[in-house]
Order: C-alpha cells, then structure tokens, then sequence
C-alpha cells in the first residue's frame, strides 16, 4: 500500500525536498522556526505557527529565517530576493493579512514582469492559510484568493489534499512567476497517499476528481471533498457528477471546465468564497459565455453567504457550503424544466 | 549617531573619477531640462516627476556601486536610473512611450528599470521600494557576493509603513542594505518640517539601531563620502545605514505643479546651492580638473540627449502584438 501522510507533512516534505534540490530555496516567515533571540529556549520550536517548517531550520542553516511581526517588510524582501537569484518561499501566516502587505504583491511582484518589459523573472511563493471552519471568527477565516485570481501577474494554486499539496509546492517553487499557494486551514490533518520521491503538478490543468454525465460540479481547495461527498450521495439517488478541481484559479483550465459541461449540461459550482466577483462568478460567466447552447438548466452557485466569517459554532456551520447545499444545487439542476 | 559630515577635500578620487561624477550628474541634469521642455509641448503622456537639483544624491551613492548591488528607486526615479547606468537613450524612448524603451513602453517614467544593471525600477508606490532593498541584501548576503542593497526613498516614503518596517527588518537581520532618504522639503505640496514629527529623518535611525547621517545634499562630496562609508561598512558585514540627504527639487512635484506652496527656495538654491555650479569650483580651483574636460563633457552630454529625444521621438509605439505579452514568464 502507497504511503500515507498530512497534508502538513507533504508540504514540509515539498520545502525540504526543494531545500536540498536547490540552494537558492529560502524560507522566511513569523516563527519559522520560532524562538529567535530567547535567551534559555530552543529555536525551531514552533516550526511555523502551522507546524509546516517544522524541522527545516536545523536541517538547512541559515535558510530558515524567523521575521519580526512585520509582513510588508518580509514579504517584500521575498519579492526583491527573488528578483536577485532566490526562490523564496514565504509564510503569510493567514491570507486575511494581506491587507498589511497587499501593496508589496499586486503592486511590486505582480507587476514587474510586465511593467518592465518582460525583463523581470520574480520566482516567489507566498504560502498563506485560508479558510472557515476553525472558528477562527472574521479576521482569520477568510478565502481572499479571488482577490489574488483576479491581478494579471499572479499564478495562485488551491491544493484540495495532500497528493495536490506536495505536486503544486513544488510546481509553485520551480515556476518563475509570483504564486500565492492557498493552504486550506482544515486541511492540514487530512491524510493522504503521497509518494515520496519529487513530482510536480502542472498549472492550469484540471483534475477530474470524478466522472458523470449528469452534472459538473467544479469545486475549489477544500470544496472538492465536499463536492466528492456530495457526488457519492448523488449517486445513491441515480444522478452521476463530474467532479473538477482546477488546482489553479490562475491560470484557469477553462478547456476542461467546457469539455465538462458540453457533456452534462448542467453546471454547480462550489467556493467558499463570499458571492460577490468569486471564483464561482468568473467560472460560471466563462461557461454562459462559451457554453451556453449546451446548458439545460440556470448555473447553480454554491457559496458562502455576503458576511464576515462569524464567530458562534452554530453560524459558522451555516456559513460553509456542505454537501447538502452542494447535493440540493446538483438535483435543482437537474430536474429544472423550463 | 545622528551628525551632519563635515564636507571634505575631493580626497582618493581620481581626475577620471572626478570626470566621470561631472558626467553623470551633467546628463542627469540635461535628461530633465530636456525632459522639462519637452512636456510642455504636450508630446510626453503621462505623470513625469523631474529630479534636477537632486543629482550629487544619486551620483554621490551610486559612483560606490556595481553589478553586485541593487537599488530601488522613486516616483522621481530618472536621476537614480542614470546613475546606476541605465542607458540614457531607452529611458528617453520609455518616457515617450515608444517601443524601444528601457520596458518596452510598458512602464514609463515612474517605471523605468534595468534588472541587469540592479536597477530595480523607480516606483509609482511611496514607500514601495524599502521592503525590495531588503530583498536584494538578502540574496546579496545568502549568494555571499558582497552587494549591497540601496532604497532611495523620499520624506514623503519615510513615514510610510513599509520604510519604517524595513528599517526595522534590515537591523534584525544585519542586512546589507542603505536605506537614503532624499529629504527635497516637500512631499508632493506638504512641508516635510510639518510631516516629518522628528527634527530629522536621520533621528529615526537609532529607533532601528543604525547609524543616522545627515549630509548636504547639494555637495557630492559630502554625500560620496558617507555613502562611501555606509557602503563599506555594509560590505564588510557591519549592517544597514540610513542616510539623510537634505537639499531642494528644482521643479514641482510633478510637471504641472504650479508651486504655489513654495516662495523663493529654488531660485536660491540654483544661485547659490547648485550641486553642479559647487562641484566645478571645487575640481578646477583645486585643478584636479580643467574647465575645458568640464565644457567637453557638457558638449558631448548635451548631443547626447538631443540624439535621446530625437531617437525618442522617431521610433515606433509598441503595437497590438504587444499588448498581453510578457504578464508572466509562462501561463
């Protein structure tokens, strides 16, 4: 039987492999290793404050740098290291920390390349955590990577489990443009089948999760195991899904996505983002656009509400789309008649 | 550490040394003369921030540097472009929006750079450019090159955020990096004495635990030598210096700028204060120089920014062919 480990421990396993591959690999981050300057205290404590470096820090010395509380300031010396023969990977701890150092990615990395007449290689990754579920409340929730989808400049990659995770850290640190690598908070015990030597995962290409000729349902980061569930208890009732996950939200594999939809007709698509210019929108224009004489039915969304992530257990759950949503928008489909 | 240098004799420089500074700060000046002028014809778009006034700032700082080290520059970034040795001809085309630019007529002014040459771009963002220099010290320290990272930034970009963290960051982790803060006495049309809180930027330094140095911005040798000693001291392992370099922009903030917040300063400044009038007394009363090698020099800068603006002016706009290439290096 393959070999099976956390999506946490493929993504430590990735830097590590990608550490000793390549010595202009950096990593830098608030407590990366963690415990910097305690006097007593043993460095590498923490490891991240997601467990993720956990280990580097002994293991590659000097490449493992602690930052102050400070993201302006490391992830823009990501972003200029990287214009100067690093591959740094940067920690933004949560995704909702952006706003601190918003300018430095969609002003500064973003924009180099084309900006300065295709002269600039920026071969940074900005690893960042996202999502609800953790009752983590408002300001530690939030799925921000339509923001990010939507810079020219940008790649950003959604791993939906830990098979994904260690192909695209290393597609996300061997590509020479800026990525922001979206790591979903839940996910990090999930477990997996992982093998152990090198692979990379190529951008813009869609994993059919599932096949079926009823309906799409493309779902993102740790959607697609909601909409895997949903797919398992549609099937019980007779009605088979197509199961997609884009790995990347830029680039978009909108070939598969429309390849999909020419079949079944029907279209769900699942993001945990809020429903205002998402992932599901932008997906759901492309298929109006491109695929609109093969829709039998209005294109279902299925998505967080238009709040904040809230903070109580019992609205939290209501705020995450689940695989009843996903199921009641996959049979809706379905059985539309006009 | 806080101190304003006294401004020394011309010191180790060499007469080519010395000739080579006259040039670069000679074409800076010439670069937005011209520059100047021709906005007014209505034929450059855009935003275009002029430097003139601020030469010995770039000049002094660069004339250490080389192909081991990076500098980040400014909204007001032609004069750091030219020191770093951009070449003068593509910035011009750039300016004018023309294909041969220095970006392909992707950038313009605010965005002319040079990656080969570690020029990493003047910058549209105010404050955009420190956290960058903190990068590039970085690779410089990882790739044990001895470089060194230069942020030019102005006293707007010093209250900013970004600079004050970059400070910081460049202390904790003993970079080596230069952080120049070009104090030119406004921030777009407010007073740096009002938006500044400290006395001096350069007060700032010891809240980072770096050295602060003020120097007379309209003397090279003045900012040539603490550059010089901030540079080595970098070099050497020694960690960051921020410099403050204090003088007067001679046009507004940007072309259009009717100054109507600033009385006489800059008439005095050309007067009196002028960093190229200063540098031709010391070199030739010295006779380190000649004026005759000074007047050559001004000839030849001269005919070369007439060859720039006429190049400029007759090479082709980019086409639609390249309207979406070069957004990634591969998608």
């Amino acid at each position: 039987m393959a070999r099976e480990i956390s999506y946490r421990e493929a993504l430590n396993e990735t830097l590590r492999q990608e550490m000793e591959r390549d010595q202009s690999v950096i990593v830098m981050g608030e407590d990366n290793s963690g415990g910097a300057g305690s006097p007593a205290g043993e460095q590498d404590a923490w490891g991240g404050v997601l467990g993720v470096t956990k280990g580097l820090y002994h293991q590659f010395p000097g490449r493992v740098l602690d930052t102050p509380i400070s993201e302006s300031a490391f992830v823009g010396a990501a972003i200029g290291a990287a214009t100067r023969g690093q591959r740094p990977v940067a920690e933004l701890m949560f995704i909702d920390f952006m706003g601190v150092c918003f300018d430095q990615i969609f002003n500064q990395a973003a924009k180099f390349r084309y900006m300065f007449g295709g002269k600039a290689v920026t071969p940074v990754v900005i690893r960042t955590m996202y999502g609800a579920g953790l009752r983590a409340a408002a300001q530690h929730s939030q799925s921000l990577y339509p923001l990010f989808t939507s810079i020219p400049g940008l790649k950003v990659a959604m791993p939906s489990n830990p098979y994904e995770a260690k192909g695209l850290l290393t597609q996300a640190i061997r590509d020479d443009d800026p990525v922001i690598f979206c790591e979903h908070k839940a996910l990090y015990d999930s477990i997996g089948e992982v093998p152990e030597e090198s692979y990379t995962i190529p951008f813009g290409e869609a994993n059919i999760v599932r096949e079926g000729d009823d309906v799409t349902i493309v779902a993102l980061g740790r959607m697609v195991s909601v909409a895997s569930e949903a797919a398992d208890q549609l099937a019980s009732s007779g009605v088979q899904a197509d199961v997609l996950d884009p790995r990347t939200t830029s680039p978009l594999d909108t070939d598969t996505i429309l390849e999909s939809v020419e079949n079944t007709g029907r279209l769900v698509v699942v993001d945990e983002a809020t429903p205002r210019c998402n992932v599901a929108t932008d997906i759901s224009a492309l298929v109006a656009k491109e695929a609109f004489g093969s829709l039998r039915a209005p294109i279902e969304m299925v998505t967080a509400p238009h709040t904040p992530v809230p903070f109580s257990d019992a609205l939290e759950d209501m705020y995450i789309p689940d695989a009843q949503r996903v199921i009641n928008a996959a049979k809706s489909v379905v059985e539309w008649e006009r | 550490m806080t101190g304003t240098l006294p401004t020394q004799a011309t010191g180790e420089l060499s007469a080519e040394s010395l000739l080579d500074a006259y040039r670069t700060m000679r074409t800076i000046r010439m670069f937005e003369e011209r520059v100047h002028d021709e906005f007014a014809t209505g034929e450059i778009p855009g935003f275009v921030h002029l430097y003139a006034g601020e030469e010995a700032s770039a000049t002094g700082v660069c004339s250490h540097l080389d192909d081991r080290d990076a500098i980040a520059s400014t909204h007001r970034g032609h004069g750091h472009c030219i020191a770093k040795g951009v070449d003068v001809k593509a910035m011009m085309a750039e300016i004018y929006g023309k294909r041969t630019g220095s970006c392909q007529g992707k950038g313009g002014s605010m965005h002319i750079a040079d990656l080969s040459k570690g020029m990493l771009g003047a910058n549209g963002i105010v404050g955009g450019g420190p956290p960058l220099i903190c990068g590039t010290a970085l690779a410089a320290k990882q790739q044990g090159t001895g470089g060194v990272g230069v942020a030019f930034f102005g006293d707007g970009a010093s209250n900013q955020g970004t600079t004050l963290e970059s400070l910081n960051l460049a202390s904790v982790w003993n970079l080596p990096a230069i952080f120049v803060a070009e104090n030119n006495g406004y921030a777009e049309a407010t007073a740096s004495t009002w938006s500044v809180a400290s006395d001096n930027i350069a007060d700032r330094a010891a809240g980072f635990g770096m050295p602060g140095v003020i120097v007379d911005g309209f003397d090279f040798f003045a900012v040539h030598e603490a550059a010089g000693e901030a540079i080595t001291r970098a070099r050497e392992g020694g960690g960051p210096t921020l410099i403050e370099v204090k003088f007067t922009r001679y046009f507004g903030h940007f072309e259009g700028d009717q100054q109507t917040y600033r009385a006489d300063e800059v008439a005095n400044a050309r007067e009196n204060l002028d960093c190229l009038k200063r540098f031709r007394e010391r070199v030739t009363g010295g006779g380190e120089v000649t004026d005759e090698a000074l007047d050559t020099v001004d000839s030849e800068v001269a005919a070369l920014i007439d060859a720039a603006v006429a190049e400029a002016k007759d090479a082709p706009k980019p086409s639609q062919a390249d309207l979406e290439t070069d957004v990634y290096v591969s998608y």
